[in-house]
């Protein structure tokens, strides 16, 4: 392995380099690029052969993916998300999903990694419409290491999956003990007044935010819900009776996303309050990371806040 | 040129399959008929002396794969499949007229023989640019045949394809597109004109014939000859009569979706001898 994983990663790198080292050793594996090839790092020149660029044309890269995947290739296709799974999204639903094929579609520049490229690149839609087809896994890592088993995992793993990776920027190391699997959330904090469930790059603001709320006595456990779909169930439940209130946190529109799926698990078999922050239902614009995530309230400032409220407004009710 | 005991056998299996297309449609009040028929003799053609496949084994690996892009043509295909043996032909009656039939109005991969699940225009060409080009990744000698609409060529998709089938040189497929000069809701020049579409085609890199979609030589000809040029995709443009064999339906902007009333299928059984379609 050429890289640390326990070392502050970007998702992009540690995506390069699971393609290269799993990719290279199993020779059904594909990188599919749109002009994109740069995601697929040193696999595209030592796995020439299987290394496809059909231009700027993600429709006809995405039906190309299926058409491998019918012949037995394990087909890896990436670009920005909001290219991947919204112009080619039809073909994701009906040439790939529908026949249950093993293509992994892995959106990269997710939300306020895209900072200055502004709204057309900022996906902030991308897990409601994956989520929303039969079939589909979602998964959304929280780091660099989270991202680089799940690659891993995603070489032997039966049917479509949508892989949520951001930029080329380094991102915080979020320690964990557990092991990532697909379909089982990762407990980073152990609590029981309260549970944030969170994925991707807020997983760590999520954890930074438990362990000040924990100096002020309340205790919160932090769920890493990094498998958005099939939602690991049991865990959101054992969240919602243990705790009796849920903070959910995402880089995406409150709409369809973590929030929603989580809800959804919850209004049905046991309500408790689901407070989902996100953003609210609006479009990006350009601007400086941080900068975004401090307009969109989504730091770890904000989300102390709104546990705060979470916890007073139910311990008082 | 065929021998006139071949060319003889061709037309009345082929005219037998549009029987059959007529009777299912009819049968289930529901098809596209017109889009159907008009495919009959190239498809037929295809799978009774070019196509390798082995009925018994669909999935057999070194199969000549069949996209068939405009998947409501799908009528064709059925009948098709069924006559060469892919599942036993009581099956077609089960066309539109079972919940979750194998044979819907567009062509699913749980029917033995279909390669790809199709209907959305734009999708099906791209999806065997995929497999020819796992072909190649394998050293395989199976060829991907697509057949797309003339209409289906509108859509942005096939030129993306196209030009990515010609960038990777990928001799083994075969794009045939059925020029009837009809759509959805009139004659496609009238709705977007896609001339000069042959020289589309050669500008994208792509080797073309055109030919005569119901002139089993001229058919037979052109599979004969694929690749045309070496290192080279291939386009065969079929000029075809949509409808074709059933008098009332020929040519007519009406019948992209429509099958024969009660009435209808009473004039047609004269003329063509259709028999009872009764389940």
């Amino acid at each position: 392995m050429a890289i640390d994983l326990t070392s502050d990663l970007s998702t992009r790198k540690a995506f390069s380099e699971a393609m290269t080292e799993f990719g290279l050793r199993d020779k059904r594996v594909f990188s599919v690029a749109a002009d994109s090839e740069s995601r697929f790092g040193a696999f595209r020149k030592e796995a020439s052969d299987r290394a496809l660029n059909l231009g700027i044309a993600e429709q006809n890269a995405m039906s190309i993916a299926a058409g491998l995947a019918f012949c037995g290739k394990i087909p890896f296709v990436s670009t920005y998300a909001t290219f991947l799974t919204m112009r080619a999204c039809e073909q994701i639903r009906t040439d790939i999903a529908f026949a249950n094929l093993n293509v992994r579609i892995v959106g990269t520049n997710v939300g306020f990694s895209s900072d200055w490229l502004g709204m057309t690149h900022q996906a902030l839609e991308d897990v409601a419409l994956m989520r929303s087809i039969p079939n589909m896994t979602v998964l959304v890592p929280a780091d660099g290491a989270a991202t680089y088993r799940l690659v891993e995992a995603l070489i032997n793993y039966e049917g479509p999956a949508y892989l949520r990776i951001r930029g080329t920027a380094k991102e915080p190391h979020v320690s964990c003990p557990e092991p990532v699997v697909i379909g089982k959330a990762r407990k980073i904090r152990d609590g029981t007044d309260l549970t944030i469930i969170a994925c991707g790059r807020l997983v760590y603001e999520a954890m930074v935010a438990a362990d000040r709320l924990a100096q002020e006595g309340i205790k919160v456990r932090v769920l890493d819900m990094h498998t958005v779909k099939p939602l690991d169930e049991e865990s959101v439940l054992k969240a919602a009776k243990e705790t009796k209130r849920i903070l959910t946190v995402e880089e995406h529109n409150v709409v369809g996303g973590l929030g929603s799926a989580v809800a959804e698990v919850t209004s049905a078999q046991w309500p408790v309050p689901v407070r989902r922050m996100g953003v609210e239902d609006r479009f990006g614009l350009p601007g400086k990371e941080e900068d975004l995530f401090t307009f969109f309230n989504l730091t770890s400032e904000h989300i102390i806040s709104e546990a705060r409220k979470l916890y007073e407004r139910e311990a008082s009710s | 040129m065929l021998a006139a005991e071949d060319l003889n056998r061709l037309q009345t299996e082929a005219t037998a399959v549009r029987k059959e297309a007529i009777k299912m449609a009819t049968r289930a009040g529901t098809g596209h008929l017109g889009p159907a028929l008009g495919i009959v003799d190239v498809m037929w053609t295809l799978y009774s002396r070019h196509l390798k496949y082995d009925p018994k084994n669909p999935s057999w690996p070194e199969r000549d794969r069949l996209i068939l892009s405009k998947g409501h043509s799908c009528l064709a295909l059925y009948a098709t499949l069924a006559k060469k043996g892919f599942f036993a032909e009581e099956l077609l009656k089960t066309y539109c007229r079972e919940l979750g039939t194998k044979l819907g109005g567009h062509p699913e991969r749980n029917l033995p023989g279909v390669e790809a699940n199709t209907g959305s225009l734009g999708h099906g060409f791209n999806i065997g640019i995929g497999m020819a080009l796992a072909a190649k990744a394998d050293h395989k000698e199976y060829k991907v045949y697509t057949i797309l609409g003339d209409g289906e060529t509108q859509e942005g998709s096939i030129w993306e394809g196209a030009m990515a089938a010609a960038h990777y040189k990928l001799d083994n497929l075969v794009a045939i597109v059925d020029r009837n000069n009809l759509q959805v809701s009139n004659y496609v020049d009238q709705v977007m004109n896609i001339e000069p579409l042959a020289e589309k085609w050669a500008s994208f890199g792509w080797e073309v014939r055109e030919i005569d979609g119901h002139d089993y030589h001229q058919i037979d000809e052109a599979l004969r000859s694929i690749p045309f040029t070496p290192g080279k995709p291939s386009v065969i443009i079929a000029k075809t009569i949509k409808g074709k064999g059933l008098p009332i339906a020929e040519n007519k902007v009406e019948w992209h979706h429509k099958v024969p009333n009660e009435r209808e299928y009473q004039e047609m059984d004269k003329l063509l001898g259709l028999g009872s379609c009764t389940p």
